[in-house]
């Protein structure tokens, strides 16, 4: 039992390792500011998804699985308004 | 070596890379940028320190508030920046690199020469901790064994939002500190500044109550309290509160008024100034720390906020 759950932790973080790595590359090569927040995205939402959903099984109790989560739908409310924020001064300015 | 040495090593390394980047870059918004950045993962070396308390407070303070003041400088700055292109000559340089240079070799110096056991007081902390009832060590520092330092501390943050409010004009004394936000009341801001601050309250008073026997305190929550009003102010839901308000001034002057009280109380009828009752030292520490949770949110959020610059 114990195996199976370091296995998926393993799996699971190598995963949200492997989104920050693209959305880091994404973030440096991209053409424009748009294309960057996409790449962004990316990274803070299915990277640090993939890191907790892997710590999940390495949790002590439901308490600390529930603040993991958290910690997640945080990071995804203030990513996602962030973006947002930042592409419409993005179209407002006319700038690429 | 193993795999968290390496990973310590590259930490400090990134550390001291973007430390020089943050010197030698020559825009301020850069400048600010790298700060912040070098602020979090400063919190990052505090927790493999594995010291939380510290991590929780740099990167609420030297990650966030203050990534914020240095962006507003940086954004007041920009118009005069094109300007003021002036160098000093290259003597001054010289003088200013011999200082810099000879303080780091001081203080590399002063660190080399120290004994393998630096002298410690941990020992005796971790051995009183049941003298206060909280098991935190960092609080019972903090708030019990050195509480003298806590209180004229936050006697120093009183004292920086008066050092920030004289910068206001005769004219705007008395005022709201800071520009009137005005965002789209159905816009994303607006929506997350009605969707957080639940949450983050919460989260605000957690971080003060468990602070009594896990990493936390008055001031990391006090922080996310802060952050929550300044996100509210932001989105235009709600205002900086007019400077000659009483209540705004009753809250400022709470927490260091409650410790002094506390600590004469200690004088008149205890051992020493500061000295708690043993049987009653939880409850009063809880109550110095409530009060303080308030005066630091206001402290930080009206230091943000700036100077009084219009009418109530």
């Amino acid at each position: 039992m114990n195996f199976a759950r370091d296995i998926m932790t393993i799996a699971c973080v190598s995963t949200g390792a492997f989104f920050f790595l693209a959305g880091t590359v994404g973030l440096l090569r991209f053409p424009d500011t748009l294309t960057r927040l996409h790449a962004l995205t990316k990274a803070d939402n299915l990277g640090l998804g993939f890191v907790v959903l892997g710590l999940l099984p390495q949790a002590g109790g439901l308490r600390d699985g529930l603040k993991l989560m958290s910690i997640w739908m945080f990071a995804l409310l203030a990513g996602a308004t962030v973006s947002q924020l930042i592409a419409r001064t993005v179209r407002r300015s006319g700038a690429g | 070596m193993s795999i968290a040495t390496v990973f310590e090593v590259a930490l400090a390394a990134v550390v001291l890379g973007l430390a020089i980047w943050t010197i030698a870059v020559p825009e301020t918004y850069s400048a600010t940028v790298g700060f912040v950045a070098y602020g979090l993962l400063v919190a990052l070396i505090w927790v493999r320190l594995d010291a939380v308390d510290v991590a929780l407070t740099e990167a609420a303070i030297g990650g966030g508030l203050g990534g914020v003041v240095l962006l507003g400088a940086a954004a007041r700055l920009r118009d005069a920046e094109a300007t003021a292109a002036e160098r000093p000559d290259r003597f001054t340089r010289l003088i200013a690199a011999i200082l810099s240079a000879s303080i780091a070799a001081a203080l590399g110096l002063a660190i080399l020469i120290l004994p393998d056991h630096a002298p410690t007081l941990a020992p005796v902390v971790a051995a009183n901790a049941g003298a206060t009832g909280m098991a935190n060590p960092v609080t019972n520092v903090l708030m019990a064994f050195r509480g003298m330092d806590t209180m004229l501390e936050k006697v120093v943050l009183l004292l920086t939002v008066v050092g920030v409010w004289s910068l206001a004009s005769d004219r705007a004394w008395g005022g709201r500190p800071g520009p009137h936000h005005e965002a789209d009341p159905h816009g994303v801001l607006a929506f997350l500044a009605r969707l957080l601050p639940p949450a983050g309250i919460v989260v605000g008073i957690y971080m003060l109550w468990t602070g009594a026997d896990h990493p936390g305190g008055a001031f990391q929550g006090g922080a996310v309290l802060a952050s929550m009003w300044l996100l509210a102010i932001m989105a235009g839901l709600a205002d900086t509160p007019p400077v000659s308000s009483r209540w705004l001034r009753f809250i400022l002057v709470a927490g260091p008024g409650l410790f002094l009280v506390v600590g004469l109380g200690g004088l008149c009828f205890g051992a020493a100034f500061l000295a708690y009752p043993v049987a009653f030292a939880k409850p009063l520490i809880l109550g110095i720390e409530v009060a303080m949770v308030l005066t630091i949110a206001a402290t930080l959020a009206l230091l943000l906020a700036g100077a009084p610059e219009r009418n109530a």
